[in-house]
């Protein structure tokens, strides 16, 4: 036996003995009914052909590896960036685990969120009686501030009807009349996550403001001159909103950070589980009708928010996840105009800090050709960021973003001499991707983890920007707004281009003359 | 005027789509703007207002784009007589799928694309029973605010306005859906008028028109065209704008309904003499058992 006591060996070294070795081969030769080797090759060769990439784009009925996720995934990010509240998904318990370890395996962090377990006699009968034993269950056992509700698939495909049901469970006595219950349907069928952020980001402060589903008088709007900030969905949430609570306090601008889940993704262990932690406090929420303006850090996930926010009579203003230094001004600025006070020592100083260092690197980065793909606005600020360093976004992919987000893009190339050849693929999958990298190379590629299979295949270094990353710890630590953010973003592309430079420059004797200290 | 939005429900075949298009097209010509949503997979709601076998639908074009994010509004809008504005949600072949997602997918994006915005009347045509979550998308908070039945004086299309009735009250509690009453379509059954009449009061509503049976209904529906418009100096085309007049007229009226049982729905008929009280020692046995006893 290759394992024994005394030297135990992990898996990866373990399946390379022998044995193992033999064992995986008789298994792939007896039950896996293999192709020859040389097909296997021949088939691998036309993949990567501009016939075959023809062939994938004209694919009609079939996503392959979509870049996005569902609707209720969003409904749980943007609820839990309220105090004390607890996601409630009315649906089955499987969906929710799966949110669950999705954000667990991003964050590292546990993320509280409860079903209300609907199984098949609640598919055939309606899942009434579920919500009313589920919020009556959730409210007396984990004792929320607020419980916020969305819906999965199967409540969605049998039409409950959440406003009725939270109504009905209120009399029935599951949770106060009083008590905060704000719902957004969220069928994982439709859009994506930054759908469901949006939906359930509206359905919280149409409750708020619009009396709280008929069980208080409507809010009237005072104006005062607060902002309120929207960050979207977003996998950098923790180090973004510290950053920009830091920029708002910097410029002594009063502001309400609509959504703040910084917090319950990242509670210190000393000894005490908080299930709750943080969050945007409900008169905070109440309150922020009265704000001068609403600025939305991701268009594409306030599609619906932002529109209703302005019926209230606030300005909006919506950014395109700003990364850079145009695009920080620009945010910057917005804020000086609206609050009329001006942008702060501290932070023009971290403005030349971040130019200084564009410049000192701009030799390695001017003229690198990459691959994006990511949620609509992500893909636009990394897009804006790159012509900014005089590189060229060749191919930028989304799933979720659709002719509108590709009108937006495309314009943004159009404006920059390095946007020329590069273009804009909206819906499409990282099968599709695959081919661009194949039949119109770049240097790297930017993506979240699911990137690495492209690094694979292709060979394009990826470079983890997104969500989720799951292969690589405490990213989501880092903030990547703000001239500070960007300039984390700046340094996680410099340091996959020496490493690369690296790479191919340490042979021994035969390279190695460009094999340097210095770069 | 500010948006009025009804929802006409029935048994199948009882001439819901015909009866709601009708008055609908009397309505229009009383200068109120209209949007008709129809919620039939059949997508036959709006044939006689658009001369159209049967519409495109939200549904079809959807499969066909890929999405319902890639429609736009004027894909699906049509518009007919009196500048009715139709759209048919549609829904899968019998047999598969699930036809009441249809409905809420299709209304959700109406109201998303701006459908409703200058119009006085949204009008739901749904197809049979409240038979699941979907067909009830009507019925919920801030859509339809009052429901028409179109029943008749036949048993089984009062026991469907029962049990249409007993959705509402479902909705009506925690909603603001009401009924607004009774629309019979004449059958020539016995003492139709007096029995759509009590049903009506035992519901807690009005019958609010007896439509009388006319052969030109038949005439019109076979030229694809609405009684008001094929022969608008009939009898027939006033008995609808006379219904069109009450509809109109019953903004806020409608009421809570109160369903009643099975067996109270067999007493009502046997009130009006057209069931024979039941001898149970003859039920569940064959006319030879019987003949034989």
């Amino acid at each position: 036996m290759p394992q024994n006591a005394d030297n135990v060996l992990d898996h990866f070294n373990l399946f390379r003995q022998p044995e193992y070795k033999e064992m995986f081969e008789n298994k792939k030769k007896n039950f896996e009914n293999p192709v020859a080797d040389a097909e296997l090759e021949r088939v691998r060769e036309w993949t990567k052909t501009e016939e075959y990439k023809e062939k994938n784009f004209a694919r009609e009925a079939l996503t392959v590896n979509p870049a996005k996720a569902c609707q209720p995934l969003g409904a749980v990010f943007a609820a839990v960036g309220f105090e004390s509240t607890l996601p409630f998904v009315h649906g089955s318990q499987g969906c929710v685990a799966y949110y669950r370890s999705h954000f667990s395996r991003h964050f590292k962090e546990p993320t509280s969120c409860v079903s209300s377990s609907m199984t098949e006699d609640a598919a055939v009968f309606g899942g009434l009686n579920n919500m009313i034993d589920g919020l009556a269950n959730a409210y007396n056992m984990y004792k929320p501030k607020m419980i916020s509700v969305s819906t999965t698939c199967m409540a969605e495909v049998i039409g409950d009807d959440l406003n009725a049901f939270i109504k009905t469970s209120k009399e029935k006595g599951s949770v106060p009349a009083d008590f905060d219950v704000p719902f957004a349907h969220t069928p994982a069928f439709v859009g994506s996550h930054i759908t469901g952020y949006d939906n359930v980001i509206k359905g919280v402060l149409e409750h708020f403001w619009d009396g709280k589903a008929g069980t208080a008088p409507a809010l009237e709007r005072k104006p005062n001159n607060s902002i309120n900030f929207l960050g979207g969905f977003d996998g950098y949430t923790v180090g973004n909103l510290r950053e920009v609570k830091r920029i708002f306090e910097s410029m002594g601008v009063e502001y309400t950070l609509i959504g703040d889940n910084s917090d319950v993704w990242d509670t210190p262990t000393d000894g005490e589980f908080r299930m709750y932690d943080g969050g945007t406090k409900l008169e905070d929420v109440a309150n922020a009708l009265h704000a001068k303006a609403t600025i939305s850090m991701q268009e594409f996930c306030t599609e619906k928010t932002l529109p209703y926010i302005a019926t209230k009579g606030q300005e909006v203003v919506a950014l395109n996840h700003p990364v850079g230094v145009a695009a920080t001004d620009k945010f910057l600025m917005e804020i000086s105009r609206i609050s009329g006070k001006p942008i702060s020592e501290e932070l023009t100083k971290e403005r030349g800090r971040l130019v200084d260092a564009i410049a000192d690197s701009s030799a390695h980065i001017h003229g690198k050709k990459f691959a994006i793909y990511g949620d609509p606005d992500l893909c636009y600020g990394l897009a804006a960021f790159l012509l900014e360093l005089g590189a060229e976004p060749v191919h930028i992919l989304s799933t979720n973003g659709g002719k509108a987000w590709a009108q937006k893009v495309q314009a943004l190339l159009d404006s920059s001499p390095f946007g020329k050849g590069c273009h804009v693929y909206p819906n499409r999958d990282l099968w599709h991707m695959r081919s661009l990298l194949f039949t119109e190379p770049v240097d790297y590629l930017i993506g979240n983890t699911y990137g690495k299979y492209l690094d694979r295949d292709t060979g394009t270094p990826l470079i983890r920007i997104g969500f989720p990353i799951f292969d690589r710890h405490h990213k989501h630590r880092y903030p990547v707004w703000g001239y500070q953010g960007s300039m984390n973003v700046l340094v996680w592309i410099l340091d996959a281009i020496f490493e690369d430079i690296d790479r191919n420059t340490n042979v021994v004797a035969k390279s190695d003359y460009s094999f340097d200290i210095i770069r | 005027m500010s948006l009025r939005q009804i929802a006409f429900y029935g048994k199948g075949g009882i001439g819901k789509s015909t009866t709601s298009q009708n008055t609908l097209a009397a309505l229009a010509e009383m200068g109120k703007k209209i949007l008709i949503v129809g919620c039939d997979p059949k997508a036959d709601s709006t044939r006689l207002i658009l001369h159209a076998k049967a519409q495109d639908t939200i549904l079809s074009l959807a499969a066909e784009a890929g999405s319902v994010e890639d429609l736009e509004l004027e894909d699906v809008m049509k518009v007919g007589y009196q500048d009715i504005r139709c759209v048919e949600s549609g829904g899968p072949e019998p047999g598969v799928g699930c036809a009441g997602r249809g409905v809420i997918t299709s209304i959700n994006f109406l109201e998303e694309n701006g459908a409703y915005d200058g119009v006085d009347y949204v009008s739901y045509d749904v197809l049979g029973d409240v038979v699941c979550g979907g067909f009830a998308m009507p019925i919920r908070e801030n859509k339809a605010q009052e429901i028409y039945i179109v029943m008749s004086g036949e048993m089984m299309a009062m026991y469907a306005a029962n049990n249409i009735s007993k959705g509402i009250l479902k909705y009506a509690n925690s909603g603001g859906v009401r009924l607004g009453g009774l629309v019979c379509n004449e059958r020539q059954t016995d003492k139709e008028l007096e029995l759509a009449e009590s049903l009506a009061k035992k519901l807690g509503s009005k019958l609010i028109y007896f439509v009388p049976r006319d052969n030109i209904v038949q005439h019109a529906e076979l030229r694809r065209m609405t009684v008001i418009e094929y022969a608008p100096d009939s009898q027939q085309a006033n008995h609808y704008r006379n219904l069109a007049q009450r509809v109109d007229a019953n903004a806020g009226n409608g009421t809570i309904p109160t369903p009643i049982t099975m067996d109270e729905l067999e007493d009502l008929l046997m009130e009006h003499g057209i069931m024979k009280a039941v001898d149970e020692s003859q039920v569940g046995k064959t006319a030879a058992e019987l003949s034989v006893a």
